[in-house]
């Protein structure tokens, strides 16, 4: 045999020993998969804030504390590699491109909520990879964090600043864990994700149900004659950077 | 043969290495690992499970994850919700006595449990600081404030 | 012909293992990155990308600028340049390693490096990127290996190359182009949402890298019996200069848009940069440096007197080189980042680790050039005698 035929012989085997006993494993029982019964479902997911509520009560973190609380988001001393999914900023942090100086007195210095918003052209979506990020047909920007290679990608496209990197193990900055939630690893992006996991358990969002003075309102902004729709249409409200096209679904009830 | 003298020990070297393995674990037995059961019955048959839990663990990650395909529908009908931790380790109590006695025998480490957390977890450890880590001088603790701009309640 | 990177100099031998030290520094901080996480680096929330994947842009363009001498000779017939082609394509292999290299340090989730393969996405710019440098790394590796191999026997290169040759033309474009698409779609990051983003890094690449070759020509020559034709280095010199020009050219452009449109978000990177924004300043002297570096080359090149010197060609060689490198690895990561979404500064610094990682990975690109560079150079030396 000559030295090619031999390394040809070889790396054909190679290719057989590796490739087809995984070929072979891919056999897998099931019926059939449904979606979960009595799951909150809509055509599109939106939440309004109606900050006004929020400025009555400076002090109220409510919101926050259950969403971190029960999605084991740590709590990382180092500002600059903190994580956060929903969280509080000033208005002319939160809209940078919107400052009218006449209306110092009305705005200045007053809290938004932040959090991600799950935009109907989310650029996260379309520049992810290997589509760890995505777009849910109910609208929600979906994360699976089994297949987010951490390359940070989402990170630059988000306008909004929304999504936050593992920079370290996670688990040792987490006082309190909520066993029925994982918590992340280091290497991935994580997000809000609109409580889909308490949609699907036909529960509201964490942050919505732990808001006493219901300054959030949660629900289908393609269903006219859900609350929000109707709040939208009666009530005047504004988007952060609307302009970029993203199509945010967070809307702020400031009239 | 060029170079008998260098081929043949290369040839019995290699051999030697390759069968490593073999000839280090001679005399000694492992017992089979007995990972403990649960009673009642799992999502599909023992041998089923035995051999195809991970690519069952991967499609459902996938149906539930993606496509919101939460519930499971098994070869005889009966329906599960399909999770890890609010899944499987509602029956599996210990991932200790179950999962691990295998893996362990095995020598496979899945990553399941970076994120997942198993049903006898009591606390998350504190980071340790390796040496590796020490010869950098990499603190172990991520801490202190910057100057970074930060929401101040009035 | 790989036996001819065996046998070498004390001094060869004495580069090769300072590398390898390098390489295995590096390597450590490596192994600790991937214990500890990227919280090694001084990447933060806010500037998400650092020093790593400023590194991989600039070295896109290293890569890319070997067509500066492949194209003139092969579609122009620039006879002059043609026992120069190969070390343009050795250049390009070293520079492509890099890259991908820097890719990976830079991953959170270094193993699952190949879902961007299990799980293509066509409407991610990164997944035409894998396949561009891939492809372009295949090519040169063909190319150049076929070309040499031919000159070592003795015969011209085989027919079938040919194909590649051409093909890896337009290639080199397109890989630094599609690392331009990487910044230049992103909505809300107004430093890099400019459509003249991919001209920008071609000019800069084509100055920055045909400047590195004729550096590490000049040393070859030095250090062994090759010898290049003056012609050559004319030429050479010659790209680098409108290269050069038009980097500088295309940087006015930007400033014009930014400053004449009065657009904060346009402007306030550009002030950041430069001038230093709420009292942070922290890059205002590498870049002002890089761009008198740059200015100075410019001059050195434009003056046909200076420009022939083989020793003020060097200087503004070396002064462009390091400008370029400042302007693109590091400048333009900061400045998309800077300000945040938030308007506020968040200051980026590189760690110790991140630095020992990043010289790792030159030392390796530098080690992998040293010896495709060697065995070229011994081929030519052998056909010589």
């Amino acid at each position: 045999m000559k030295r090619r035929d031999l390394l040809k012989l070889a790396g054909l085997s190679a290719v057989v020993a590796g490739g087809v006993p995984g070929f072979l494993n891919k056999e897998v029982k099931a019926r059939e998969y449904t979606p979960p019964p009595g799951a909150l479902t809509a055509k599109r997911w939106g939440m309004a804030i109606d900050i006004r509520k929020c400025w009555e009560h400076p002090e109220c973190r409510d919101c926050i504390k259950a969403c971190h609380h029960i999605h084991n988001v740590p709590e990382i001393p180092e500002k600059k590699k903190e994580i956060k999914w929903i969280w509080k900023d000033e208005f002319e942090h939160a809209f940078p491109d919107q400052p009218n100086e006449f209306n110092d007195v009305l705005l200045q210095g007053k809290p938004f909520l932040l959090l991600c918003n799950h935009c109907e052209h989310p650029p996260c979506v379309r520049v992810c990879p290997t589509e760890a990020t995505f777009k849910r047909e109910d609208g929600i920007v979906m994360m699976d964090y089994h297949r987010c290679i951490g390359c940070r990608f989402c990170m630059a496209a988000c306008p909004f600043g929304a999504r936050s990197f593992n920079w370290v193990d996670p688990r040792p900055y987490i006082r309190e864990f909520n066993p029925e939630f994982p918590t992340r690893m280091k290497g991935v992006v994580e997000k809000c994700l609109f409580c889909y996991e308490r949609l699907e358990k036909g529960q509201i969002p964490a942050c919505v149900e732990a808001c006493k003075h219901k300054a959030l309102i949660f629900g289908d902004l393609e269903d006219e004659n859900s609350e929000i729709s109707r709040v939208l249409r009666s009530r005047f409200s504004i988007r952060r950077k609307a302009e970029l096209g993203t199509g945010p679904s967070v809307f702020y009830l400031i009239g | 043969m060029y170079n008998r003298d260098k081929v043949i020990p290369g040839i019995i070297i290699f051999v030697l290495f390759a069968a490593f393995p073999i000839w280090w674990g001679h005399g000694k037995s492992v017992p089979p690992p007995k990972p403990e059961l649960p009673k009642g019955k799992c999502v599909e048959s023992k041998e089923y499970m035995r051999a195809h839990h991970m690519q069952l663990l991967n499609i459902w990650r996938n149906k539930a994850i993606r496509e919101g395909m939460r519930v499971y529908v098994s070869s005889d009908g009966s329906r599960y919700w399909i999770g890890l931790q609010n899944g499987c380790m509602k029956c599996h109590h210990d991932k200790s006595k179950f999962c691990d006695r295998c893996h362990t025998y095995a020598a496979v480490k899945p990553y399941c449990w970076n994120c997942h957390i198993p049903p006898e977890t009591k606390e998350f450890k504190p980071p340790k600081r390796s040496a590796l880590l020490k010869l950098f001088g990499i603190p172990e603790r991520l801490t202190g404030n910057s100057s970074h701009h930060e929401y101040e309640e009035h | 012909m790989f036996e001819k990177a065996l046998v070498g100099s004390r001094k060869y031998w004495l580069w090769v293992f300072f590398l390898l030290v390098l390489i295995g520094i590096g390597f450590l901080a490596f192994l600790a990155q991937l214990e500890y996480g990227l919280g090694i680096t001084g990447m933060s929330r806010d500037v998400s990308w650092g020093f790593y994947v400023a590194q991989f842009t600039f070295l896109v363009g290293v890569a890319a600028s070997g067509v500066m001498v492949v194209l003139p000779y092969y579609l122009h017939n620039h006879k002059v340049f043609g026992p120069v082609t190969v070390f343009g394509e050795f250049l390009a292999i070293a520079a492509v390693i890099m890259c991908l290299l820097f890719i990976i340090v830079d991953i959170g989730q270094t193993h699952r490096l190949f879902n961007v393969l299990l799980h293509p996405t066509p409407h991610s710019m990164l997944f035409y990127d894998m396949i561009v440098l891939n492809g372009y790394l295949a090519l040169n590796l063909i190319c150049g290996w076929a070309a040499l191999h031919g000159e070592y026997k003795g015969t011209k290169y085989p027919k079938w190359v040919v194909p590649f040759i051409y093909i890896s033309i337009p290639w080199a474009f397109s890989i630094h182009t599609v690392t331009a698409f990487l910044y230049a779609g992103l909505p809300g990051r107004h430093f890099w949402l400019t459509a003249i983003m991919a001209p920008r890094f071609l000019a800069s690449a084509f100055c920055s890298g045909p400047a590195f070759l004729l550096i590490a020509l000049l040393i070859a020559q030095k250090v062994s019996r090759l010898r290049i034709e003056p012609k050559a280095i004319d030429t050479l010199s010659k790209i680098i200069t409108y290269a050069l020009l038009a980097n500088i050219f295309f940087f006015g452009c930007e400033l014009f848009t930014a400053f004449y449109s009065q657009i904060p978000g346009h402007m306030y990177p550009v002030m950041y940069l430069f001038k230093g924004l709420h009292g942070h300043t922290e890059w205002v002297i590498f870049m002002w440096t890089a761009w008198i570096f740059m200015a100075l080359a410019a001059l050195l090149l434009v003056i046909p007197h200076t420009r022939r010197n083989l020793n003020t060609l060097v200087l503004a060689c070396v002064l462009l080189f390091i400008g370029a490198w400042i302007d693109k690895g590091i400048g333009l990561l900061t400045g998309g980042f800077t300000p945040t979404p938030f308007e506020t500064i968040t200051p980026y610094r590189p760690t110790v680790p991140e630095l020992l990682i990043s010289l790792g990975i030159w030392a390796t690109g530098f080690l992998i050039m040293t010896v495709l560079f060697k065995i070229a150079v011994a081929v030519k030396e052998a056909r010589a005698a």
